[in-house]
């Protein structure tokens, strides 16, 4: 549990563009009727992305509006789950992972850089590029430690590879999204993996290769339906 | 270990393509309507059979989850609701399944819906996995386009599968809470009964299934109940991801047999641990709920449900954390209480004021500013919390602490006794606190 609230100063009013407002029709209409509440998340976390990442009162009641909720309900949505902003947070907003394995994996010294560059928690740093917040597990344990910069993850990171990103980021320089130690994913060393190297699961040959099992049941079958069928026959001749 | 051949999660890491075309090549989708055909029964009995129990912690057979499913009545649609909210510390091995073999999600999810009698299915995934939600969506929309699903699809089952999302909240991984959150309300648990099987999305029938669960049966139809149940202690039976994190020289997922010794497993695929065997401290092997196990009793343990159960620990999730003998593992366990403190709900006033109160003694403690009549206080206030609520959260925010209390006692009293030898207003070893 922790406190949010609305920040001080809001904008007067908010609509979604006209491609997001299609958008949002499109998500209300994978609920049944009468159910669009259930868009309520997604809708506000498109408002969000919308208004640079944060959510001002004026997107909520918007939001209410458009799901026919009331205002409060929907108030209630955006202070509950963790990722509604609801103050300004800079063009990159870095999320850094502290629970457990990050930490385990040095994510201390990642708060270290962080407290360094940009300063203390949930402020937007002078030049308006960085703000930081230390969150909870973000599901990259395996890549610990990790951030999340908007929308994207930057994992196995060092206090020199997560400084160059950094000042990547702020001169505008692209970056590589993912694993900064060059891993395509969650294997045991860049590109190499213990398992998986058997190139037969790859070139087709699964396919079908399980159907033999079938294949046999059901000749099993029909052999006994042949010799019921026949014993049926031959008891019947004999009854004759 | 497992053979190639044998595993699952052909494109676990991400090296081909998670595009359908691909992973038809590496057998999904691969005569689903055969599997189909053989009714609702078989597969039902096949799942049963094989022997697989719930991939999302709690481990209850899925065969069996299927088969509470009450019949059809139009007038009460059931729903079949994948929970893609992986949030357990720790645990890392869905998004892998969402964002590199996501077909064989979707394959499970159409056979899952229909060996229950349900025509729509969402898949609830966790806000912050944007990548995995883009790729999921881009290969549910691939499976519509090749009419592997949708209203009138090859198959001959109506079925309609939808990606939906939440927005950071560790509780949404509790299945009352994530039917309450894809209602649009707050993710607070329900108190059961009833259960979801009777009353779930919307009052309908529904069952809530995790990932791994649902992604691996369709492997399990087609190759049987007893090629799956052939890996595996009795009782523990298959295939399973795990996900190592913490002090191994190379962290990563794999997909092992149940039961491979722990020693087996880090050995294998993790390059040992950092520093050498001698230098292991403690594990905590199901994610960051269950109590950590001592160096000496994990080594050679079999990693499934029942043995870690026998250690007063718990699989969980396999999300297996590592910890060598560098760690501070008191200040390791404040951490964790400090993120199910973030993490409760608030419904529930045991947890609610339990998770922040153990939060700020375990702190405490880390630091050596405490008493040590306090320790087996806060082991009282944890039973307390512990089935006292209406989810588990208390229990799993209890557990990580009594399991640091029953095996590193002498840690925490010789803590308070380096402090007390030594009082000043700062910690008793340089550390900061944990957040906050």
């Amino acid at each position: 549990m922790t406190v949010r609230r609305l920040a001080d100063v809001q904008p007067d009013s908010f609509d979604f563009t006209p491609d997001n407002r299609a958008w949002a029709d499109a998500q209300i209409a994978k609920y049944p009727p009468g159910r669009q509440a259930s868009a309520v998340i997604p809708l506000l976390w498109k408002a969000q992305a919308q208004n640079d990442y944060w959510l001002p009162r004026a997107a909520i009641e918007k939001v209410a509006q458009m799901l026919d909720m009331p205002a409060i309900r929907v108030l209630e949505i955006a202070t509950f789950y963790s990722m509604f902003n609801l103050e300004p947070v800079g063009r990159h907003f870095i999320q850094m992972c502290g629970t457990t394995p990050c930490m385990l994996r040095g994510s201390n010294d990642i708060k270290a850089v962080l407290e360094k560059r940009v300063g203390e928690q949930r402020h937007v740093s002078a030049d308006g590029h960085f703000a930081w917040l230390e969150v909870e597990c973000l599901g990259a344990c395996c890549n610990a430690p990790m951030v999340q910069i908007n929308d994207d993850y930057y994992e196995d990171l060092t206090p020199e590879n997560f400084n160059k990103l950094l000042d990547d980021l702020a001169a505008g320089r692209p970056v590589k999204k993912g694993s900064q130690t060059g891993k395509a994913s969650s294997e045991p060393e860049p590109g190499k993996g213990t398992t998986l190297t058997d190139g037969a699961l790859y070139d087709g040959s699964v396919v079908g290769s399980w159907r033999a099992r079938f294949d046999e049941e059901k000749a099993k079958a029909e052999a006994a339906a042949a010799e019921a069928a026949a014993k049926a026959a031959a008891d019947a001749t004999e009854k004759k | 270990m497992l053979a190639d051949k044998d595993r699952i999660f052909t494109n676990l890491y991400g090296f081909h393509s998670p595009g359908l075309a691909a992973a038809k090549q590496r057998g999904a989708w691969d005569g689903t309507k055969l599997l189909l055909e053989r009714g609702k029964d078989w597969v039902i009995n096949e799942m049963k059979a094989s022997g697989l129990r719930g991939r999302g912690g709690a481990g209850f057979p899925t065969g069996l989850k299927w088969s509470f499913m009450p019949k059809p009545d139009p007038a009460r649609p059931s729903y079949l609701v994948v929970n893609a909210d992986e949030s357990e510390p720790g645990t890392c091995k869905d998004r892998e399944i969402m964002r590199n073999d996501p077909h064989l999600l979707i394959e499970g999810c159409l056979i899952a819906s229909f060996s229950m009698g349900a025509h729509a299915c969402y898949i609830y995934i966790r806000g912050e996995y944007i990548l995995e939600r883009e790729r999921l969506q881009a290969a549910v929309d691939e499976a519509y386009e090749a009419n592997l699903i949708g209203k009138n699809n090859v198959h001959g089952y109506p079925f309609d599968l939808y990606v939906h999302h939440g927005a950071g909240a560790y509780i949404c991984g509790e299945e009352t809470a994530l039917l309450e959150s894809l209602e649009g309300k707050k993710g607070m648990p329900r108190l059961k009964p009833p259960f979801p099987a009777n009353m779930g999305l919307y009052g309908c029938p529904t069952t809530v299934n995790n990932v791994e669960s649902i992604a691996v049966a369709p492997t399990i139809l087609r190759r049987g109940a007893a090629w799956f149940s052939s890996f595996g202690a009795k009782n523990n039976a298959g295939t399973k991801l795990f996900c190592v994190s913490g002090h191994v020289n190379t962290p990563c997922n794999v997909e092992e047999a149940m039961s491979i010794p722990f020693r087996e497993l880090i050995d294998k695929h993790c390059g040992g641990i950092r520093g050498g065997w001698d230098n292991l401290l403690a594990v905590i092997p199901g994610g960051s709920s269950v109590p950590l196990v001592p160096a000496n009793e994990i080594i050679d343990a079999p990693m499934d449900f029942d043995t870690l159960r026998g250690l007063k620990s718990g699989l969980g999730t396999a999300a297996v954390i590592v910890m060598d003998k560098s760690t501070d593992v008191i200040r390791a366990i404040a951490r964790i209480s400090y993120f199910y403190k973030h993490e409760s709900c608030g419904q529930c006033t045991p947890c609610r004021e339990g998770t922040g109160w153990m939060w700020r003694v375990v702190n405490r403690m880390a630091e050596g500013r405490a008493q040590k009549r306090e320790i087996d206080m806060l082991l009282e206030v944890s039973t307390q919390i512990e089935g006292h609520t209406i989810c588990a959260l208390g229990d799993a925010a209890a557990w990580p602490i009594q399991g640091l209390i029953r095996h590193f006692r002498p840690e925490i009293e010789k803590r308070i006794d380096d402090y007390a030898a030594n009082p000043h207003s700062e910690p008793a070893r340089g550390f900061r606190a944990a957040a906050e």
